[in-house]
């Protein structure tokens, strides 16, 4: 996609540096990215990357030692106010109101960004009902299970229908269930044009839901593409799987005879155009031809040399 | 919407969630935990001892005064310092309040005003208190108003302010100690039970107080409540004027620097 293409970056980061007081090094160490509007963009590396710093900058919570932050154009050290009329966070720590209903959280919570009374509390019931809540609105907090609870932060995180919601290690210590539920209800946000950004340590998560990703490592980018752009930093992504009619092996492909058919691995430069000529060089019926993509795991160790943890 | 009015927006919304919980959540122990140790204090200073002859019976006249400025100023300051000690480490409430669309000064603002409105409620209802329970009930013949009208706006102030900076600067896990060893001084070197004046024959003790934010309080309810000798107006007003200053500061900055790190 061209740079004129894409679509106006919402989020920008530029050289972004944090050094907290104290810390002999900078959590975070220069890093750059944009957030584009509709998107779902992710922020993938270890615990202690600077994830969380660079999600703390971009909604106000940390304040940057150098570079510069902008959302929707307004700087997040200069304008906060602006800022935050236009993000809506769901932390990592369940943050809600305990000393109110889920209901209440909501409504107050749009009174928080002058939304009017007449809406607020129509609002917060579909919301509810959206986040299969229905009927526990008037629950306290305290009694909302760990996956309840995140479903009640993301609603409330709606209220006021940010330009951009952030995550925050949106699905780490959810149930498979509430992980899966989450999950959809992200694609249907983006499906609805909200604009998402998460920080995850889970390379599945990221690979399934998210449109591009930055690999954060040591308080710096190393890669930022889309999780099949990722993949094709790997060199397994020279590699082709290729099956042909017949038992007898395939050139020097490796591989294992399958029922009828001969079904192997070509590795090296060798484009699969140039590989489909050759099976019908050799007279042989082409069955099935793919390129090999390997997990943003592998990536991950491809380029840090180190397993993600 | 513009910035400034989405801010004046949230400030109020926010008085108006803190209100609501007041309420409608935390009225009893609200009221139990501001009113329950001046009870107790006008009681037996106020009532038992004359009664035992252990203190002169119009000793209630010159308790009443500090007894309404240490409610006052413990709950301005319990109100702000406990809920924001809390909301800082375990339940990270504060957070969904930095992120309304408001600079965080007005939060810590918010804050300090909403503590000052619970320390005044508090501080009045002392009045009727203490008509009950002092033997001879209380005598506002002498008083005046205005100045116990803004001797019980200022205390509460100058209460949610020390309480701005303790919430800020209290690590949760030693708020049982800190208070102990912070509360227990400003109760009882504050003027509270004992006119400032009164103190002329153990001098040293008469100088340690003027270190406690809370004598000015005290005197300066003395003052608007009773013809017996304070403290001069002057000095109460200079006393309360640098609490609110070195406090006000301190805690404002406190809460910033908690609030974006």
């Amino acid at each position: 996609m061209s740079a004129a293409a894409a679509p106006a970056a919402v989020v920008t980061v530029q050289e972004l540096r944090k050094r907290y007081s104290g810390a002999p090094v900078d959590a975070v160490d220069g890093i750059s990215f944009d957030v584009r509007e509709g998107e779902i963009f992710g922020l993938l590396g270890p615990n202690g990357a600077g994830k969380t710093t660079t999600i703390g900058t971009i909604t106000t919570r940390v304040r940057p030692t150098g570079g510069r932050v902008t959302v929707d154009g307004f700087d997040v050290s200069r304008q906060p106010v602006e800022v935050k009329q236009r993000i809506a966070v769901v932390p990592q720590r369940p943050n809600i109101d305990r000393s109110l209903t889920a209901l209440e959280n909501l409504v107050f919570h749009a009174a928080y960004f002058g939304e009017p009374r007449a809406t607020r509390r129509r609002r917060a019931e579909e919301l509810l009902v959206q986040m299969g809540l229905e009927g526990r609105g008037g629950d306290k907090v305290d009694n909302y299970s760990g996956g309840m609870a995140q479903r009640l932060m993301i609603a409330r995180a709606l209220m006021h229908e940010p330009r951009v919601l952030i995550l925050d290690e949106p699905t780490t210590g959810l149930d498979p269930q509430s992980r899966l539920f989450l999950w959809e209800t992200m694609t249907d946000l983006r499906a609805r044009g909200v604009t998402l950004m998460l920080t995850t340590h889970d390379m599945a998560e990221a690979d399934r839901l998210c449109d591009r990703i930055a690999i954060v490592d040591h308080g710096k980018v190393i890669a930022l593409d889309t999780p099949r752009g990722l993949r094709r930093l790997l060199p397994s992504e020279h590699g082709l799987e290729v099956v042909v009619a017949g038992t007898e092996p395939f050139e020097d492909a490796e591989g294992a005879a399958e029922e009828d058919r001969w079904r192997g691995r070509v590795y090296g430069e060798v484009t699969p155009t140039q590989m489909a000529r050759r099976v019908a060089e050799s007279g042989r019926e082409l069955i099935e031809l793919r390129t090999l993509e390997g997990s943003l795991e592998d990536v991950f160790v491809h380029l840090t040399g180190r397993e993600l943890r | 919407m513009n910035p400034g009015s989405a801010s004046v927006k949230a400030f109020f919304a926010l008085c108006e969630r803190d209100l609501y919980v007041t309420v409608r959540r935390d009225l009893l122990p609200f009221l139990s935990q501001s009113l329950l140790q001046p009870i107790f204090f006008l009681f037996v200073f106020g009532r038992v001892l004359p009664e035992i002859g252990a203190a002169q019976g119009a000793y209630g006249a010159q308790l009443l005064p500090g007894v309404l400025a240490l409610t006052l100023v413990l709950t301005a300051l319990q109100n702000v310092a406990l809920p924001l000690i809390i909301e800082f480490s375990f339940s990270m409430e504060i957070e969904d309040r930095l992120l309304a669309p408001l600079p965080v000064t007005w939060v810590a603002v918010e804050k300090l005003l909403i503590a000052t409105l619970r320390g005044i409620v508090g501080g009045l209802l002392i009045l009727p208190l203490g008509e009950l329970i002092l033997p001879g009930g209380i005598d506002l013949s002498g008083a005046s108003i205005p100045a116990l009208i803004v001797m019980i706006v200022v205390g509460g102030v100058v209460g949610a302010c020390i309480g701005l900076l303790l919430g800020t600067a209290v690590p949760p896990n030693r708020i049982a100690v800190a208070f102990g060893l912070i509360l227990t001084p400003l109760i009882f070197t504050g003027a509270t039970f004992y006119p400032w004046q009164a103190l002329d024959s153990l001098r040293w003790f008469q100088i340690i107080t003027l270190a406690n934010p809370m004598t000015y309080v005290s005197e300066g309810m003395r003052g608007a409540l009773t013809d017996t000798p304070h403290l001069g107006a002057g000095w109460v007003a200079l006393g309360i004027a640098v609490s609110l200053a070195v406090f006000g500061t301190l805690g404002v900055r406190g809460f910033r620097r908690r609030a974006v790190d």
